[in-house]
């Protein structure tokens, strides 16, 4: 048991699937020699051999494209977009071929490949570099879409990301990344993709989050239970597809008021769909229409103003306390 | 039927014209006037000084990430010096030098580097694009651009910059064969800085010049020492006069180095030897220029130390116009500003209720 930042997590789970399971090989711009900007990949090239990690010219069409051939080649494939905004090239790839293998062979060619990217705003960096549009993935038939939150939920969910038999892209809140450290436990730990946690208990209001919004809405849930004494229960989705949505319709159902945290775009967004999920297993029960805090439908701004873009405080109360009193 | 060789006739030149020593070779000279020399020479030390100060900014937690241009002042401003103000500019994200040539102030630098979308404002009318971080899709634009100049019967070149590592991307190969076969009037020019990120140039491709991948388009194309004025200057010039003689497109390869971190947020002593920064510290472009304008005697020592001060002068003022700027930014609003000609609905209601503040969006 060690205490890990998101990065060393993640890390952690790389160096033991690269460990036990050759098939496993690692491949991006920069994630050799340099370790990953972020260095989630540190080490490996040293461990494992530039046979294993290939360091990659600069090129996303051919990583995803690549990626989707070894995969149906017999390996799997762990491929590192350097951020969510330079993986569009590699989307072509996601979308025309990852994604629709297995269908049109009817099974014959699988593509069990885990493209990681970095998402979402909040660390000061460079335009196309904050941008939360895990929509474009979490909408296309065929891929699986994972979002941890914490350093032990990131580094289960990507050992079983690596093993699912199709193809799973995982965005990590690079917020998160080094924002806070967590025991995570030496020994192999895996979690179910598709399936979501309860953060936190509650039975006066439903609150459900997901990455690095995650944070801001429990803590938004504790200001709430200090000062309103309403004891939210706090959803943390860690997949948005599949999308777990009988956990939070029976939370719904109990508490009859939900708000939704997400910095994705508002318009068309996870909360959308959300929504209409509650509406569909959960409208009976609901007691107030249901709010959303997202990001705004704007280009996320530069860095000095990208707090004026994310769900803060503020925004997260307003909305649980409207949906309390409505 | 027979297995037989289709020859083709290929071969990449290399053009230098000043060397390292501060030699130059008479015959290819170009004739730049004085003024013109003296300004090319203020704007890479501006450039070099105003990168000097944003990496301290940077390191003060005052400005945010950004890409110095550090050792490639030659390829950016003696490319922009031989072209018009008139002719468009399609930059990647490094280009510093040549957007101080361009007459960006250094403040909206500052202000940009600051994290304020309002230090890339373009005013209208003016050909330069802003710059484009995903590594190679600003390639695209500049043929589009100079597509429309020809059809619009406009006496307008396109230069578009990018490094080594762009010439992997789809996005160049692609725009490279539209531009050939669409015979636009575009320059593209490859700072060949010999590193993307951690990816030494060797690595990037095994092509022996980057400047061969323009020949299998068609493309005359060829490699420049892109630490000397004088060679780039030269290429550039005879590139825009094909381009505007209607003969399409040249790629240029400049051979140049990144002398220091790719970005604020890069640590180079985790991939390169210093070594090899210092063997390229002696080629570096502005010293160079210097010999030979000494040896002109367009400048002397004396005028290089006044000069020093009032480009210190000038960075110190830009950096208080921005700090100036940044302190009257306080409305986030601005945020919604810019997304459409005119705004949505639903987006003024965004926009009114983060205003309200109070209020949660609907
Ligand atoms: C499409 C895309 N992929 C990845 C990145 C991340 N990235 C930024 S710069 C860079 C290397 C670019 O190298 P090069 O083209 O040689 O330009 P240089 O940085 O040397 O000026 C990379 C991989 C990006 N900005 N855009
Ligand atoms: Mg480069």
């Amino acid at each position: 048991m060690a205490e890990l930042n998101m990065a060393d997590a993640l890390n952690l789970a790389l160096n033991q699937e690269m460990e036990n399971d050759e098939s496993v090989v690692v491949l991006g711009e920069d994630v050799g020699v340099d370790g990953g900007v972020f260095r989630v990949t540190d080490g490996l090239l040293e461990r494992y051999g530039e046979r294993r990690v290939i360091d990659s010219p600069v090129a996303e069409t051919a990583l995803a494209g690549v990626s989707v051939g070894l995969a149906i080649n017999g390996l799997k494939p762990v491929c590192e977009m350097q951020f969510s905004g330079f993986s569009y090239q590699g989307f072509h790839q996601m979308e025309a071929h990852a994604a629709r293998m297995r269908w049109r062979t009817r099974g014959g060619h699988t593509v069990p490949m885990v493209l990681r990217m970095p998402y979402g705003a909040g660390v000061h960096a460079l335009e196309h570099h904050s941008e939360s549009k895990e929509v474009f993935y979490a909408h296309t038939p065929g891929l699986k879409m994972v979002i941890p939150s914490t350093p032990r939920n990131a580094r289960a969910l990507l050992v079983s990301a690596i093993r699912d038999p199709d193809p799973v892209v995982f965005f990590e809140p690079k917020a998160v990344y080094r924002a806070f450290r967590e025991e995570v436990p030496d020994e192999e730990e895996t979690l179910p993709l598709g399936e979501s946690r309860i953060a936190r208990e509650g039975d006066d209001l439903t609150m459900i989050s997901y990455g690095a919004m995650l944070h801001r809405t429990l803590e938004a849930a504790d200001t709430l239970a200090e000062e309103d004494g309403v004891e939210a229960e706090v959803i943390d989705l860690l997949s948005l597809s599949p999308l777990d949505h009988a956990r939070f319709a029976e939370s719904a159902r109990r508490t009859g008021r939900v708000v939704i945290v997400h910095e994705a775009h508002r318009s068309f967004g996870p909360a959308g769909e959300i929504m209409a999920r509650l509406i569909e297993d959960a409208f009976y029960y609901l007691e107030a229409p249901v709010r959303r805090v997202t990001g705004f439908d704007t280009i996320v701004p530069l860095f000095a103003r990208e707090q004026a873009y994310l769900p803060d405080q503020e925004r997260i109360l307003a909305a649980a306390r409207g949906v309390l009193n409505d | 039927m027979p297995r037989k060789r289709v020859r083709l006739e290929h071969a990449v030149e290399y053009l230098s014209i000043l060397d390292e020593k501060g030699r130059v070779d008479e015959k290819l000279e170009p004739q730049i006037d004085k003024e013109t020399l003296l300004d090319i020479h203020r704007t890479m030390l501006l450039s070099r000084r105003l990168d000097e100060r944003m990496l301290t900014l940077q390191r003060q937690g005052r400005i945010g990430t950004f890409a110095p241009a550090k050792g490639q002042e030659a390829s950016q401003v003696a490319a922009m010096a031989a072209l018009t103000g008139n002719d468009w500019f399609v930059p990647a994200f490094r280009e510093t030098a040549a957007m101080l040539w361009r007459g960006t102030p250094p403040e909206n630098l500052l202000l940009y580097n600051a994290g304020y979308s309002e230090g890339g404002a373009i005013e209208e009318g003016t050909h330069d694009l802003p710059i484009s971080i995903p590594v190679a899709s600003q390639i695209p634009h500049a043929v589009g651009i100079g597509y429309a100049s020809g059809l619009r019967e406009r006496d307008e070149v396109t230069i578009t910059f990018f490094g080594d590592g762009a010439t992997s991307e789809g996005d160049f190969h692609e725009a490279l064969n539209v531009a050939s076969v669409l015979k636009t009037p575009v320059i593209f020019l490859c700072q060949n800085n010999h590193w993307a990120i951690s990816m030494p140039r060797g690595r990037q491709s095994e092509s022996r010049t980057l400047a061969q991948k323009g020949l299998a388009y068609a493309i005359p194309s060829l490699q420049v020492d892109g630490n000397d004025v004088l060679a780039v200057y030269s290429a550039v010039q005879e590139a825009a006069q094909r381009a505007r003689d209607g003969e399409g497109p040249t790629l240029i390869e400049c051979v140049t180095y990144r002398l220091t971190v790719h970005t604020t947020a890069d640590d180079p002593s985790k991939y390169r030897d210093e070594e090899e920064v210092e063997k390229w510290q002696e080629r570096e472009p502005i010293t160079r220029l210097q010999t030979y304008l000494k040896k002109k005697r367009w400048l002397s020592d004396k005028q290089i130390d006044k000069l020093e001060k009032e480009i210190e002068e000038q960075v110190d003022e830009a950096w208080k116009t921005a700090h100036e700027r940044i302190e009257s930014l306080n409305d986030s609003q601005v945020i919604f500003d810019h997304g459409y000609a005119e705004m949505p609905d639903y987006l003024e209601s965004q926009r009114q209720s983060f205003a309200d503040r109070l209020k949660e969006g609907e």
